[in-house]
């Protein structure tokens, strides 16, 4: 339990080797002062269990070290002027003093190389720790194996919990995650309503799952045991319970946990996971338990991505390879059902034009376009013969 | 539970039943809302104080008043958010093991975006503008804005938005969304409710008034400053007050218009941020903080002003720097358009894109140091009186450097990556506005309120408020500081069992925002002992704290025509260089004196709007235009108002300038 084990040391929190020798001084030192100052129970992220968040972690130590090689002074000169020149102390008065050249020199010089320094991390950093980078190495001094493949785990953000999709394993989970230490895992995440964020502050920084959209991050666990992972971004009244244990395992045990989740049939296992289960799964729900499934039908998430899981829907990559030959022009109207999706499949959201509902239906049974689009799951781009033939379609508009 | 407005009928739109709410809370603050309100009226009708209000302030065009009433609105928001703030502290201490606390979800979603809306919108916001409004005419020897009815108009606007928000608590409900609204969540899909669409409509409402008094105060100042005062010879506040200013009108129509589209979203189904048909929710969250980064500019940067005045009043000494003051203030305001993207590192942008905004973030933070180092070296060889508003402008110098600090280190991405949306990042932006603006606000409310109302504050009281706050604040917020360390992330309203060691923290924040509480307590006691006891604190002479710029040269309160005489400008402490050189105040050859016309038109149209507003909320869609049709009908029956400005008569001038000049012969006669 990461919030627990007062005793578990910072000083771990300092020192990255890749960079300077002052720097990593100042690290260290940072974690004694964080040490000093924070004396409670272990603050996950700056003692975190991955390679990467304690990376970040450092940085922190760091940024804020070089920070205050000039808060500390300003503060202490704040406070020895305001007590030496108080009114009552008589000291050196100068009321037309106002300027020295000199002065703001250093004024402006001083905040600037600290500025500097700090711009250079920050640059350097942000490149290094980007989560869309694969991660170079498994830990400090623990080089990556030339022939080392990340585990690929798709993360889906609901309302309001959590699904992790294991593609190679074929199996998934709600609410509960387990990683094999030691090894990078590559996060593709996205979410089917709202924003959210997804932060396991053990593992690494947090960045947002979207709908339609896919984010990544990249990360590698490196000790065992159990950590807590949320949503870090408001996303609605389920939202305080949309959290979930992750646990770190040795490749043997995560076998093991992939064996037991795919063979079924313990307390938490909830069958298969097909588009059925998956459109029941999505609908708004709070404090979710945690569920295994066996299997994962093939391609979800990459439907969940282009919204299109429920049938009938036409897929967003279909409708922006269409656009992107000229779109399908007045016919296209057809596909305004197809393609509507905001909030299992609300229809209903589309204002309906009085006297007009049969044409809408009408249209709704009609969605040609997407007979001659990419077939599910098959990820090539639409023949030009097909464009050409879907922009030929027929002029009718179903309003007419 | 959640009423959805499903219904809808041509004569009431959306309104039914279901728009009363019936959760305890908000009855019986509704019962006693409605009571007070009561009482008030009836108070002001028993002691027929309606044609004073109506005639000396509401329809009022002098920039003192406006600039008054603007820090009343200030104060009572303040009251209310600060409501807000106890209520997410205490449900966030209770929630703990197992508990719901005593807020459900739909209550607790609301309080916190209501907290947050209030606070910057109807709070800082008023208290900012109402300190421009008052103080620069004054500091420039102006005799009001260039616009004073429009300045009317933008306070009445002002007004509206924080009455569409206060509505929202007793008719429907207010966003559950966070401050900002995010889309998706903020669209019709997730949030059908009439909760955000009350959020846009007072926004929008308060937005026009917030632009176009930065219109009105930036014409005032490039063409209202009295001859001799060149931009260099500006007061520091009124320079920080014009780059506020233009900040104001360049971003505030891209709330607007971020605002308008999503509204369109809402009303008209179109697309701009929904997930469907190509909409980009991302593209509102660029767009929000394109204004939103430079909003936080616009608050503190006055302050900032405010602070230089203080610390230069105090030390009895020039400012130090003022070129570079001036510099640092520009820097500020332009840099304040390239860092917005610092708030979302965390969506993905390229590493490139998020260095690149990084580093403009961190370079913001040389200028402020400037600032900073500035007032640290006017209090050198200064003779410094720790009077209230230097006390306060000490402890900002102490909390802003941390809060300045906590915000350069989320501005390194890949340390933002695990601070972004945690408590920590909460901790940081109270540091910096309340430790920022707010402590500013109470420093300048001290040391203006002589020059308002002729008498100073109350010192014990103010004395006492000071020292609940100070602590308070960092009582409430150091364990947010250390619970961002333990990954705890905020908007949280119940708290798993796994949370329970780290229970003691929010039961301490509590304990520092009831300290907090106590402050508030204080400082209002402090207005009414003052008030109460104010023969006793009158200032008579103008100028109670030797202070060095225009304002302190005339009588306090100022007369309804600041100066008799336009002064002639040499230097950039204007009073001071007046005293020194013993100027004579002039005594005679008064003349005819051309002022504005009190109007109605103001409160009218805002009044139209705000009714609007609410039909828009509702969508009521016939009062919405018949209230349009009202505010168009009636701007244009106000054209033809010619009657707009009148002349004081040169013998009323020379009667009032005359006791003047009796009220300061026998305070020379008292200290001689």
């Amino acid at each position: 339990m990461s919030y627990r084990g007062c005793s578990m040391s910072l000083l771990r929190a300092g020192a990255m080797s890749t960079q300077p020798t002052l720097l990593r001084h100042a690290s260290r030192l940072g974690s004694l002062v964080s040490l000093a100052s924070l004396s409670a129970c272990s603050p996950v992220v700056l003692n975190p269990a991955g390679d990467i968040a304690k990376q970040e972690a450092s940085l922190v130590v760091t940024a804020t070290l070089l920070m205050l090689l000039i808060i500390v002074p300003v503060m202490a000169l704040t406070v020895y002027f305001a007590w030496k020149y108080r009114a009552t102390a008589g000291a050196r008065y100068e009321p037309e003093w106002n300027h020295s050249t000199q002065l703001e020199l250093v004024i402006w010089a001083a905040p600037l190389m600290i500025i500097i320094a700090l711009g250079s991390l920050t640059w350097v950093t942000t490149h290094t720790l980007d989560p869309f980078r694969p991660v170079a190495r498994i830990a400090e001094g623990k080089p990556l194996a030339a022939d080392a493949k990340p585990l690929e785990i798709q993360v889906v953000a609901l309302d309001w919990k959590w699904l992790f999709i294991y593609p190679e394993q074929k199996i998934a989970t709600v609410n509960e995650l387990a990683l094999p230490v030691d090894r990078p895992v590559h996060f593709s995440i996205s979410s089917s309503s709202v924003m959210n964020s997804f932060y396991i502050p053990a593992l690494a920084g947090q960045i947002y799952a979207m709908p339609g959209m896919t984010s990544e991050l990249n990360a590698v666990l490196n000790k065992t045991g159990t950590f807590d992972g949320f949503s870090a971004n408001y996303s609605g009244s389920g939202f305080s319970h949309m959290r979930f244990k992750t646990y770190g395992l040795a490749d043997a045990d995560f076998d093991q946990w992939v064996a037991k989740v795919a063979k079924g049939g313990d307390k938490d296992s909830a069958g298969a996971l097909d588009t059925v289960a998956y459109l029941q799964l999505e609908q708004p729900s709070e404090k979710e338990p945690v569920r295994h499934f066996t299997t994962v039908a093939d391609g979800l998430f990459d439907k969940i991505v282009n919204l299109c899981v429920r049938p009938g829907k036409m897929c967003v990559r279909d409708m922006m390879a269409l656009d992107a030959r000229g779109g399908a022009g007045k016919a296209g109207i057809y596909n305004v059902a197809a393609l509507t999706y905001d909030k299992n499949g609300r229809e209903t959201t589309i204002p309906v034009i009085p006297g007009r509902a049969a044409a809408q239906a009408d249209a709704r049974t009609k969605a040609f376009v997407r007979a001659i689009c990419v077939p599910d799951g098959v990820k090539t781009p639409v023949p030009a013969a097909a464009a050409k033939l879907s922009l030929a379609a027929p002029a009718r508009t179903p309003l007419s | 539970m959640i009423p959805t407005h499903s219904h809808w009928t041509p004569l009431l739109g959306r309104l039914g039943p279901d728009a009363i709410p019936t959760e305890p809370i908000v009855l019986a603050t509704f019962a006693a809302v409605s009571l007070g309100g009561i009482a008030l009226v009836a108070a002001l009708t028993y002691f027929r104080l309606w044609g004073y209000l109506w005639k000396q302030w509401f329809t009022s065009v002098d920039h003192k008043k406006i600039g008054i009433m603007y820090m009343v609105l200030g104060l009572i928001m303040f009251l209310r958010g600060f409501a807000d703030a106890i209520m997410i502290r205490s449900q966030q201490a209770l929630g703990f093991g197992g508990s719901d606390g005593y807020l459900n979800s739909h209550h607790f979603d609301q309080v916190f975006t209501a907290h947050g809306v209030i606070m910057i919108f109807f709070v800082a916001m008023p208290f900012v503008t109402g300190l421009m409004n008052y103080v620069v005419p004054l500091q420039i020897g102006a005799r009001d804005v260039s616009f004073p009815f429009l300045n009317n108009f933008s306070f009445w606007m002002t007004a509206g938005g924080a009455v569409l928000v206060m509505l929202s608590l007793f008719v429907g409900e207010f966003a559950r969304t966070g401050w900002l609204a995010y889309p998706p969540l903020s669209g019709l899909a997730y949030s059908p409710d009439v909760g955000v669409d009350y959020y846009i409509w007072s926004l929008q409402v308060a937005g026009v008034g917030t632009t176009l008094s930065g219109v009105n105060l930036i014409a005032t100042i490039i063409k209202l400053r009295a001859p001799g005062m060149t931009m260099m010879k500006m007061p520091v506040f009124t320079w920080t007050a014009l780059v506020t200013n233009i900040l104001i009108v360049a971003v505030f129509p891209v709330l607007t218009v971020v605002l308008a589209l999503l509204g369109l979203d809402r009303v008209f189904h179109t697309n701009f941020f929904t997930n469907d048909f190509g909409g980009s929710p991302m593209l509102y969250v660029n767009l929000i903080w394109i204004w939103g980064h430079p909003e936080v500019y616009i608050l503190v940067l006055p302050v900032f002003g405010v602070f230089s005045e203080i610390v230069s009043t105090f030390c009895s000494k020039r400012l130090f720097g003022y070129t570079s003051m001036v510099y640092a203030t520009c820097v500020i305001g332009i840099l304040s358009y390239s860092v917005w993207l610092h708030h979302f590192f965390t969506m993905g942008s390229g590493a490139s894109v998020n260095s690149f905004f990084g580093i403009t973030t961190m370079v913001i933070s040389i200028p402020t140091g400037a600032k900073l180092f500035n007032w640290l070296f006017t209090m050198f060889r200064g003779r410094i009186r720790f009077e209230l508003p230097m006390m306060w402008t000490v402890a900002f110098m102490l909390t802003f450097t941390i809060g300045g600090m906590t915000g350069v280190m989320m501005a390194v991405p890949a340390a933002d990556f695990v601070l972004h949306n945690s408590v920590f990042l909460i901790a940081h932006f109270h540091n910096v506005i309340i430790g920022g603006v707010v402590w500013g606000v109470f420093a300048a409310m001290n040391y203006w309120w002589p020059k308002a109302f002729g008498f100073k504050l109350n010192q014990f009281w103010g004395k006492v408020s000071f020292w609940c706050w100070v602590p308070g604040f960092w009582i409430a917020f150091t364990p947010l500081y250390i619970l961002g360390f333990m990954g705890v992330t905020r908007r949280m309203r119940v708290f798993d069992a796994s949370f329970d060691p780290l229970r003691v923290y929010y039961w301490i924040a509590l304990a520092g925002a009831f300290l907090i509480a106590a402050g508030i307590g204080a400082m209002l006691i402090q207005f009414a002992v003052s008030i109460w006891k104010r023969e006793e604190y009158k200032d008579e002479s103008g100028d109670p704290w030797g202070g060095r710029t225009l304002e302190w040269a005339t009588s306090s309160p100022p007369p309804e025509y600041n100066f008799a005489f336009t002064p002639k400008i040499h230097d950039i402490d204007a009073w001071a260089d007046m005293k020194a050189k013993g100027v004579a105040r002039p005594i005679s050859g008064f003349q005819d004196i051309y002022m504005p016309q009190g109007t109605w038109a103001g409160i009218v149209l805002a009044g139209l709007s705000t009714v609007c507003g609410f039909a828009l909320i509702w969508q009521v869609w016939w009062l919405a235009v018949v209230m349009l049709a009202g505010i168009v009908g009636t701007a244009i029956f106000h054209t033809f108002n010619y009657n707009r400005t009148f002349y004081i008569k040169a013998d009323h001038v020379a009667e009032v300038e005359a006791a003047r000049t009796a009220q300061l012969a026998a305070l020379e006669k008292g200290a001689a």
